[in-house]
């Protein structure tokens, strides 16, 4: 076990793995925001609004990430005259712009069903009894809906933050100097295979469980509701938190 | 459409490859999964830690970087600790091998929670009966246990292969000419990057749909004789 | 399933015969990349072509071993030297001081120096100055990318996995300058339908530091067939089947100074 090597090349692979976080950060802030009305589209009855947003999940969520990378990163360049004149050619020249855009887009489809789910989990008394005071659909879904919904995403959508985090592993293949690329060249350089390769495995495991942990946090805060209060007795507290729990 | 320009047998081996890759993978997930769920679920702490262990780093750990660790440094861990035993043992870790392993054992870490769900669903009861009536652990597993397991387990373990089968695109990363990488090759040869990886992620979602009516199958033949309420 | 059991059944047939030495010739396995022409790449049937698959036959012929060739991604070439998958690398490897920590080398089978590739028409300075900011693509784990690294800091440095997709990217546009070994890059690009819009820039690289003594056959520290791979060089070079291999592919003499 070489260690001097890793202490060389902590300096490269730690600010590999700031580009790493901020993919990460640009993919899951851009892919949240867009799934809420891919989602709101997706519970719509309105076969106009569904069908081409079940088209774009099945797709991206059938579809291996790395061949996604692959087609707009390598596949955009087939089309260079058209992107070109469009003024396109810029962004697509850049991995990073195709990195964003294909985690993006995958995000967003796998959040989108994430949320789908969890509209639908919505218990419906709570609905009806929105309706039955004259709350409008805006503000059914404003006020009633998407908090409850968001809650009941969080468990589904931290494991979904973790695997996009893990993801953007893939993008070294691209030519993007992020953890697992800064690996790859100091191990080609110095052949310490296992020492620089665990490393960066340990540094992806460590923000891994950062980010279970402010999830837990998270969920832990808005579920106060369901919790016992304290110093109650025990079988009141219980009959209480029982019908208080509307899950 | 997808002119293909003659090289579409390229893409056709490459998914056979993926396929088999795949299933290979899956069997070791499974047996990799049984393995877990019995440690998580067993008496001693050596038992239990393990299992932790094996859930915890495999899924905290980018697949990409399993798969470059197990292909570029287990032949040298190998022949390292084999030198020290003295003996010469030649290791070929070719990219199938690799990926396979690779892949069977971070799928198994996902299969071990679903296996642990699902054999903590079947009735209490009826393990105290076999028990009861002098049932051996082993026994009661293999008559009890396993034949009713699959029932709870078939769901997760559908989500397992679904995301298993995307996941052998990684191993194209290691050479292995599987549809990925054919694709790969093919487009480079005619230069049409975009027909090919398109045409790769149709078969993508072809084994897809595929998988999914399998899967609906496969639900309703484990769930036969079952009362729904 | 079928394919373990063989690389089972393999790798212990090769473990049991790899102890003693066998009768006959001397079996030695070649390891190489089959990804970089003219001197080594695979044709459409998937044979190995190229000068130093040439070269290593010959030197066989010389060394009177019974030679076979194992392909290997470039990223693993040396990790699958030190792994026993074969015991020689004859893919044009150079001879350097970081390399030389790991392996053994012979004496060089030939030299040729590094260039940048340009679109024509493109104007570059080609100092690390005037280089500054300009993006340039090269192959992972070879003594370019390090040379660029160490004399060419301020570039952007996008790396990959064979010379065939660094050569995709500069065709793209994605990149501004490619940068290889020169005969790679004329055979294997400038030549080629896609890189006719392309013409090397800038002079001649061939920095011993970084680009060693030229290429040579990497083994294994303390094998024998170093002294036996040194013998067929030799041998090869004076006897004139090295003159001959050279012709067939290059005008110039590879072996330089």
């Amino acid at each position: 076990m070489d260690f001097q090597v890793i202490v060389d090349s902590l300096p490269r692979m730690l600010s590999g793995g700031w580009l790493t976080l901020q993919i990460t950060a640009l993919s899951v802030g851009i892919g949240l925001a867009a799934s809420i009305p891919i989602a709101l589209m997706r519970v719509s009855r309105n076969p106009l609004l569904w069908m081409p947003v079940y088209g774009y999940i099945f797709y991206f969520r059938g579809t291996p990430l790395l061949v996604q990378i692959f087609l707009i990163y390598y596949g955009s360049g087939q089309f260079r005259g058209a992107l070109e004149s469009a003024g396109l050619w810029t962004f697509f020249r850049e991995p990073y712009f195709c990195a964003v855009l294909t985690l993006t887009l995958n995000t967003a489809a796998y959040t989108a069903e994430i949320l789908r789910g969890a509209i639908r989990a919505v218990s419906f008394g709570e609905v009806e009894a929105a309706r039955a005071c004259g709350m409008s659909r805006g503000l059914l879904y404003r006020r009633i809906i998407l908090p409850k919904a968001f809650r009941l995403a969080l468990p589904a959508y931290s494991n979904e933050v973790v695997f996009l985090f893990q993801a953007t592993s893939l993008v070294s293949i691209i030519t993007l100097l992020d953890l697992t690329g800064v690996a790859r060249i100091v191990v080609a350089r110095s052949f310490a295979v296992y020492e620089i390769y665990i490393t960066a495995a340990l540094m992806y495991l460590v923000v891994t469980y950062g980010i279970l942990f402010v999830f837990r946090r998270v969920e832990f805060r808005l579920s106060g509701h369901l919790r016992e209060r304290p110093g109650m007795a025990g079988v009141m507290a219980e009959e209480i938190s029982s019908a208080v729990a509307v899950r | 459409m997808l002119d293909l320009k003659g090289y579409g047998w390229m893409l056709w081996d490459g998914v056979q490859m993926t396929v088999l890759v795949g299933v290979g993978a899956m069997g070791l997930a499974l047996v990799m999964g049984l393995l877990g769920a019995w440690g998580k679920m067993s008496k001693s702490k050596a038992g239990r830690a393990t299992a932790d262990v094996y859930t915890t780093v495999i899924r905290g750990v980018p697949e990409l970087i399993l798969i470059l660790i197990v292909y570029y440094g287990t032949p040298t861990l190998i022949q390292d600790v084999a030198e020290n035993f003295g003996a010469d043992i030649i290791i070929d870790i070719n990219p199938f091998v690799a990926g396979l392993t690779t892949i069977g054992f971070i799928y198994g870490a996902f299969a071990t929670e679903v296996f642990r769900g699902a054999f903590q669903a079947i009735d209490r009861g009826q393990i105290e009966a076999a028990r009861a009536i002098g049932m051996s652990q082993t026994l009661a597993f293999r008559r009890i246990l396993l034949p009713q397991v699959w029932r709870f387990a078939l769901p997760g373990l559908g989500n397992v292969w679904m995301v298993l089968i995307k996941a052998t695109a990684l191993i194209s990363v290691i050479q292995l000419p599987e549809l990925l990488r054919n694709a790969d090759i093919a487009a480079r040869a005619v230069r049409l990057p975009f027909t090919f990886y398109f045409a790769a992620s149709l078969i993508y979602l072809a084994i897809t749909v595929v998988s999914m009516l399998a899967l609906q199958r496969a639900e309703a033949w484990a769930n036969r004789g079952i009362r729904r309420a | 399933m079928r394919k373990i059991v063989l690389a089972v059944v393999a790798a212990a047939v090769v473990g049991l015969v790899a102890g003693g030495a066998s009768a006959g010739m001397q079996k030695v396995r070649i390891g190489t990349e089959g990804a970089y022409p003219p001197f080594n790449s695979i044709d459409k049937s998937g044979k190995l072509i190229g000068f130093d698959i040439d070269i290593a036959n010959a030197l066989c012929a010389a060394a009177k071993f019974d030679c076979e060739f194992v392909v290997q991604d470039w990223d693993g070439m040396i990790p699958g030297l030190l792994a026993k998958k074969y015991d020689a690398i004859i893919a044009s490897m150079s001879i350097t001081e970081e390399r030389k920590k790991k392996v053994d080398f012979t004496h060089k089978y030939y030299n040729t120096p590094a260039k940048f590739v340009a679109r024509k028409g493109s104007n570059f300075t080609i100092t690390p100055e005037g280089l500054t900011g300009k993006s340039v693509a090269v192959q992972r784990a070879t003594t370019h990318e390090n040379f660029l690294r160490d004399n060419f800091p301020g570039m952007d440095i996008r790396v990959y996995a064979t010379q065939d997709e660094a050569n995709a990217d500069l065709v793209a546009g994605r990149v501004d300058l490619g940068h290889a070994d020169s005969v790679a890059l004329l055979d294997g690009f400038l030549k080629t339908d896609a890189g006719k819009d392309f013409e090397f820039v800038g002079p001649d690289f061939n920095v011993p530091r970084w680009h060693g003594e030229g290429a040579g056959i990497a083994i294994r520290k303390g094998s024998d067939l170093r002294a036996a791979f040194n013998k067929a060089i030799k041998q090869i070079l004076a006897d004139g089947t090295y003159k001959k291999i050279n012709a067939k592919y290059f005008d110039f003499d590879v072996y330089g100074k």
